[in-house]
């Protein structure tokens, strides 16, 4: 596997895990904007999925190699490039470059974090048993009551402020993430990537403000039980 | 005018080094910067202080061999300019300067501000050129190149392989030097030959050579001295993917 040593090779891997988990945050956010259509809009949509059984599984392995292989090449690149200034400026002026730019490893390490919080949080029940799913009543067809479990969940003002908190790290990583992502895959030239650079910060804030609508809308009482 | 300086000392490569304050009196605007360091240079030899040492040789702007680091920006203030054809007519009198050399890993400081810049010279020996046959002289025209690639060579072939690159990149990455020289050759007839083997290698070479990963923050091609663009790191990456089947 020569291309998992060379300095391209890895940054492709970056490049296209980077793609792919956009996509998935892409997906995901399209499956959770179900909750605007009440209990039975993403009552029924957690229902779909988990009735699809072992492709749910298929695709959760899926995620994790892709996680895995962000994670572990996104922190050995980020280590070399460390040392390859072992001495600091003691002024540097950057003209280019932005602040999400800078903090992709942050950023990524934060997301990485919140991944467990809120997989612990909405999958495994586990930080707030009581208003999840398990506790909770099913609804009047019987199914999961996720509707409740997100309502009751982010009616709390601490869990609605981790999750935007979280948005924020994504939307600081996406908006250097995805213009990035187009220039390592070699898809732009000197009149695209200006462009791209627009189009990748506007994907940004449009998946930030289609995450953070969910817990806002609840705080607000937009959406209730 | 006159400027403050702070220039990084360095007596060689294992010297711990710092940054000394000179006074650069009664500059003229219309002296180079090069100028303005050479008088001040005479300055500290009358006085009986090593000289700063500093790389530069055609003082045009066309060798690559000058260039430090002028207020956190390579190769000074003014865009696409060489340190040597930069004018004091671009500071102003009771200025501060910091000058530092390029800071990378790959490049170890000879002394003061001169820093060995072999790690780019390894990385054009692992791909950088074509393996011609010399003998007959061909037919003009006898190879064919369009217009758009000739000009798209010509404008990657403008890399005077100075480091301002390594130097302002935060990963201390030679991507763009790298990238110019792999697309130029790519472009052109005579290099597609060799082109799995030359971007294989040269990424390799980058690597060995303790430069850092491109991570797209684009500061090479904003202190470039020829705007050499960062399309050419798209083109590289493209070479690289093609080559990946070989
Ligand atoms: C939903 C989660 C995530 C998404 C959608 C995402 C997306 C992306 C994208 C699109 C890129 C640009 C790739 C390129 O430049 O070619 C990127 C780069 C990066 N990601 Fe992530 N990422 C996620 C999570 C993480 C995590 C958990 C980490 C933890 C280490 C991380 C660390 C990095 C780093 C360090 C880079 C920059 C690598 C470099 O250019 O040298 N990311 N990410
Ligand atoms: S001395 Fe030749 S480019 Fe500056």
């Amino acid at each position: 596997m020569q291309m998992l040593q060379n300095s391209v090779g890895r940054k492709l891997v970056m490049a296209v895990t980077g793609l792919f988990l956009f996509l998935f945050v892409v997906v995901h956010l399209l499956g959770n904007s179900s909750v605007f259509m009440g209990a039975d809009g993403i009552n029924s949509y957690a229902e779909h999925l988990h009735a699809l059984g072992p492709v749910v599984w298929i695709f959760r392995l899926v995620l994790l190699g892709l996680f895995a292989l962000h994670i572990f090449f996104g922190i050995q690149l980020t280590l070399e490039n460390r040392a390859a200034r072992e001495i600091e400026y003691n002024e540097k002026k950057n003209l280019r470059t932005s602040f999400g730019a800078r903090t992709m490893i942050y950023t990524g390490l934060i997301i990485l974090a919140f991944l467990l919080y809120h997989l612990l949080h909405f999958t495994m029940h586990v930080t707030n048993p009581e208003i999840s799913v398990g506790a909770l009543a099913p609804d009047a067809l019987g199914r999961a009551d996720v509707f409740t479990m997100m309502v009751l969940s982010f009616q709390k003002f601490f869990i609605s402020l981790v999750y935007v908190g979280a948005m924020v790290t994504l939307l600081l990583h996406l908006s250097h993430g995805v213009q990035s992502l187009f220039q390592t895959l070699g898809w732009l030239g000197a009149n695209s990537l200006p462009v791209m650079e627009k189009v990748g910060r506007a994907a940004a804030v449009v998946i930030f403000a289609g995450f953070i609508s969910i817990p806002v809308s609840i705080l607000l009482g937009l959406i209730n039980v | 005018m006159n400027l403050t300086l702070y220039v990084w000392r360095q007596n060689g490569p294992e010297d711990k080094g710092k940054l000394e304050q000179y006074e650069a009196k009664n500059v003229s605007p219309d002296s180079s910067f090069l100028e303005m360091l050479d008088e001040v240079n005479e300055e500290l030899i009358e006085k009986g202080t090593d000289p700063i040492e500093f790389d530069n040789d055609c003082r045009e702007g066309i060798c690559g061999t000058c260039g430090c680091v002028v207020n956190g920006q390579p190769h000074g203030p003014q865009e696409q300019t060489t340190a040597c054809q930069l004018h004091m007519r671009q500071f102003s009198d009771g200025d501060t300067l910091t000058l530092e050399p390029w800071r990378a890993s790959a490049f170890p400081i000879i002394k003061d501000l001169a820093v060995d810049r072999s790690a780019m010279d390894n990385i054009i020996e692992s791909g950088g050129y074509t393996s011609a046959y010399t003998g007959e002289v061909g037919e003009a025209n006898q190879t064919l190149i369009s217009k758009p690639d000739a000009d798209y060579a010509m404008d990657a072939a403008e890399c005077i392989g100075c480091g301002a690159c390594v130097a302002a990149c935060p990963n201390g990455s030679a991507m763009l030097f790298t990238s110019a020289k792999v697309a130029q050759l790519a472009t052109l007839p005579q290099g597609k030959i060799e082109a799995a083997e030359r971007v294989n290698g040269m990424t390799e070479a980058m690597l060995n050579a303790g430069f850092g990963n491109c991570s797209n923050h684009y500061e090479c091609e904003a202190s470039c001295p020829k705007g050499v663009s960062v399309k050419f790191i798209a083109k590289l990456n493209r070479e690289y993917l093609k080559a990946l089947p070989k």
